[in-house]
């Protein structure tokens, strides 16, 4: 569905009068995506995951530059055709600051029908999300109802590739559990998911494969399987430490 | 009801400190009243007869007694007498608020109108020569004496071009009662245009800053990503978002817009109140003065008050008081 072939973001900015610098903060990232997958990119701050993100859904800034090719189902996504955002690629976002605070919820998923050309309003009582929550701005909602829903905002268009943008940050363990499923059902109505995280465990159960970032490079490309006991089937050094390093494995930092 | 009545309290307490204030002021001003009405006439006039004056006026009485006296006539509905127009200052007031309303009202529905627009094209824009030509523009008006693009325009369209009336609501010599509109229209043009422009500023750049900050936020990044275009985000979550603090800013102008007319007023000899405070100003006209001075607050201490309601009525996050 979606293939990367060493896809690279370097930002322009001004040291002097005049002078201009290039800024590489992502390079050498290559990945396929298949339907029905769920890839999970791990990585701590500043590792460039929601850059990619923002890659995948061409909304960088006027003052990147872009390297590498990606195509979305063989067609070039240079230049960014505007018909795949938010109808085939959406983005599931973070945090409740992603819906308008002086629109209520009804007002916002009704917009985005528009936008992606849906026939439909998205339905938020399968969400568990009730009528009555239409009627709500979005300070009035809990973190869990926030967060399903921007999952509903993001399926408005019947995308075929999903972006979760930490979708599970600052959720408790219920509600997390609860969004990794709606995720991991999408992938199995025979679309794809891109998880970003910087929560590993978590995501494991869902996610086929981990793609690892560490300060804009890619360090490595595992099985979900393969992180179990010791992490001695796990491929990259950095996967390993990462895995060794985690609470539930001692806090190994010098393996 | 409590809210109401605190704020009434709070209002009263205000009109009485600027009362007091512009009082204090005019009494340690060096204008003397009885002379400023007299005018070259001092010439004939001895000092008993000043005296007599002064005293018909009340003027003889400690400073205290005199604001207590002019208070309690306030207090039952007596403004006074204006000594620089020989007349009620009710009926003074009366003449001139419509005047004033149709520039000063109008220039400000206009400035706040043509203001907000003009911020969200800049900030729609933000970078291009389109923003940079608003922004200029705006500092330039922003840093020019109301006064002086008063005088600009007047040198430009009334004197150079011959477009405009030089002076005045209306052709010197005819009644005001036989003014056509077409002539009052005529000749309000350009003082509205002063006061508008001088206005415009810094409601532009108040509202370009909101909406850029709105444009850079998380629920605009999520518009984009749902394929929103410029014009549907600006539509929808940039008006709603930067119309609040603009309206703000809007109300918060009154009190500017009304110091601009006095200065515009006086340049095109239009007959509001702008020009009477200047004229009750120089000649120690105190209860025109004092009574402009109410009005003014008043309608400013109002239009912030509504500012505040409408922020409360129109914003979830304030509790929807």
């Amino acid at each position: 569905m979606l293939n990367v072939e060493n896809l690279g973001i370097g930002f322009s900015r001004y040291t002097g009068l005049l002078r201009q610098e290039e800024m590489t903060r992502l390079s050498g990232v290559s990945f396929d995506l298949c339907e029905g997958e769920v890839l999970a990119v791990i990585g701590g701050s500043g590792a460039g995951k929601s850059l990619l993100a923002h890659a995948l859904l061409g909304l960088l800034p006027p003052n990147a530059t872009l390297r590498g090719t990606m195509s979305f189902r063989g067609r070039s996504m240079t230049p960014y055709p505007a018909s795949l955002r938010g109808r085939r690629i959406a983005l599931m976002a973070q945090q409740v600051s992603h819906l308008d605070p002086l629109a209520r919820l009804g007002a916002q998923t009704r917009w985005a029908a528009r936008r992606t050309g849906a026939a439909k309003v998205p339905d938020l009582q399968t969400l568990g999300l009730g009528p009555e929550t239409c009627r709500l701005y979005p300070g009035q909602l809990s973190g869990g109802m926030a967060r399903r829903a921007l999952f509903a905002l993001a399926g408005v268009g019947q995308p075929d590739l999903l972006i979760a943008d930490e979708p599970t940050a600052g959720l408790d363990p219920e509600n997390r559990d609860r969004l990794l499923a709606l995720l991991q059902a999408h992938a199995h109505r025979g679309g794809a998911v891109i998880l970003i995280t910087h929560d590993l465990m978590p995501a494991l159960p869902v996610a086929d494969r981990v793609m690892i970032l560490d300060e804009g490079h890619m360090c490595g490309f595992e099985s979900s399987r393969d992180f179990k006991g010791d992490g001695m089937a796990l491929t990259s050094p950095y996967a390993h430490a990462l895995w060794r390093a985690l609470p539930e494995n001692a806090f190994l930092t010098d393996a | 009801m409590a809210g109401v009545l605190r704020h009434l309290a709070r209002q009263a307490l205000l009109l009485a400190l600027v009362a007091l204030a512009v009082f204090l002021l005019m009494k340690a001003s060096p204008v003397d009243p009885v002379d400023a009405y007299l005018g070259p006439a001092i010439a004939h006039v001895g000092p008993e007869q000043k005296a007599q004056i002064a005293a018909a006026w009340g003027l003889d009485r400690p400073t205290h007694e005199q604001f207590l006296a002019w208070a309690g006539h306030v207090l039952r509905g007596d403004l006074g007498q204006s000594t620089s127009y020989n007349a009620p200052v009710a009926q003074v007031m009366a003449d001139r608020i419509k005047a004033s309303l149709a520039l000063t009202g109008l220039a400000w529905l206009l400035s706040g109108i043509f203001g907000f627009a003009l911020g969200c094209w800049a900030a729609a824009q933000a970078g291009t020569w389109v923003d940079r030509t608003i922004r200029v523009y705006c500092y330039l008006l922003a840093a020019t004496p109301t006064f002086w693009l008063a005088l600009l325009l007047m040198m430009a369209f009334s004197v150079g071009l011959g477009w405009t009336p030089i002076c005045c609501a209306g052709p010197i010599g005819v009644p005001p009662g036989q003014v056509s509109l077409w002539q009052k229209l005529h000749h309000l043009i350009l003082p509205l245009v002063a006061l508008t422009l001088f206005g415009v500023a810094q409601i532009a750049l108040h509202t370009r800053v909101k909406l850029i900050e709105v444009l850079q936020s998380d629920y605009v990044l999520l518009a984009r990503a749902q394929g929103a275009t410029a014009w549907d985000i600006v539509i929808h979550h940039g008006i709603r978002n930067a119309a609040l603090p603009a309206l703000t800013v809007t109300m918060a102008s009154v009190g500017e817009i009304f110091g601009g007319s006095i200065l515009a007023e006086q340049v095109f000899a239009w007959p509001g109140l702008g020009r009477a405070t200047v004229e009750a100003g120089m000649k120690g006209d105190l209860p025109l003065l004092l009574a402009i001075a109410l009005l003014t607050t008043l309608i400013v201490s109002t239009g912030n008050r509504i500012a505040d309601l409408l922020q409360a009525r129109v914003d979830p996050r304030m509790g929807g008081a």
